[in-house]
């Protein structure tokens, strides 16, 4: 077994810990957002790559071919994604709001005007 | 490459810059989905991940008004990096255990997917195995799948409606 042959779990986890650095060291509102987008990612990519087969094409039944990707981890990715962009636009819409009522996005003014009052 | 752009989403300045690099990201992830054999994710991502978020960014921007634009650039934090170093450690030593990249006998393809495969056109009639499977097998999955869409739209509308009806007059989007 080669050290290389991991390397898709290793870019996976790279991204990961991009987005939940950015996640816990941003302050701004919409950075963490953008943070927990490229968190996700990373986890799509995960779940292709377990999908993926040497040697094998796209799932979508064909003459001449046998070998053929896992469909499953591709079904459930489409479905996260949507969802994702769902989540994505609540959390975005919460920031237009929390916007209104504090004037600001960044996490330790919102902090000192609740302290404040 | 998907790496640097990571990186530069770190650190750049300006959040217009850094929504533009969202889509630049979401793109470079339909490429590498497009390289993995997983074309119909390669779509939903190209048009939802890098079109839609963006929009969603970009009308989220022009609401937050731009002098709240952080410019404060990436100050270094010892603790949280510690944290982040560490975890990612402990992912990389789990990987020893996973299965190989592409391995047709990895326990993930073994299960259910070479039934979708051999019995996928003749039970349900559709060539594109990722459709049959998403419509036909896990059905309820697409189900609970456009209610989280309907409560996330109702979510949307409910937060940003109520100002709409106080200050009438101002244009909403979703």
């Amino acid at each position: 077994m080669s050290w290389f042959s991991h390397y898709n779990y290793w870019i996976v986890i790279f991204l990961m810990m991009i987005g939940l650095y950015i996640v816990i060291c941003r302050d701004n509102l919409a950075r963490k957002v953008i943070g927990l987008n490229v968190f996700q990612t990373s986890v799509f990519v995960l779940f292709i790559s377990i999908g993926a087969v040497r040697g094998a094409t796209a799932p979508i039944l064909a003459e001449g071919f046998t070998e053929y990707a896992n469909p499953l981890p591709h079904v459930l990715i489409l479905t996260a994604i949507v969802v994702g962009v769902a989540t994505t636009s609540l959390a975005l819409a919460l920031i237009v709001r929390i916007n209104e009522a504090y004037g600001t996005i960044d996490e330790n003014q919102i902090q000192a005007k609740d302290g404040d009052g | 490459m998907l790496a640097v752009t990571a990186i530069a989403l770190l650190c750049v300045r300006g959040l217009f810059v850094a929504s533009m690099l969202t889509g630049i990201y979401s793109l470079l992830t339909t490429a590498l989905f497009v390289l993995l054999d997983a074309v119909d994710v390669a779509f939903t991502e190209a048009a939802v991940g890098a079109g839609i978020t963006t929009v969603l960014f970009l009308a989220m921007l022009s609401k937050v008004s731009a002098r709240h634009n952080d410019s404060s650039t990436l100050n270094f934090q010892p603790l949280p990096f510690l944290v982040v170093i560490l975890t990612g450690a402990l992912l990389v030593y789990a990987t020893r255990d996973m299965p190989e990249f592409g391995d047709p006998q990895a326990p993930a393809n073994l299960h259910v997917a070479p039934k979708y495969i051999k019995d996928g056109k003749k039970e349900t009639g559709v060539p594109n195995l990722v459709t049959a499977v998403l419509a036909s097998y896990r059905g309820y999955d697409t189900l609970g799948e456009v209610t989280v869409i309907f409560t996330a739209g109702v979510g949307v509308l409910l937060l940003l409606g109520r100002k709409r009806r106080r200050t009438s007059g101002e244009s909403g989007e979703e």
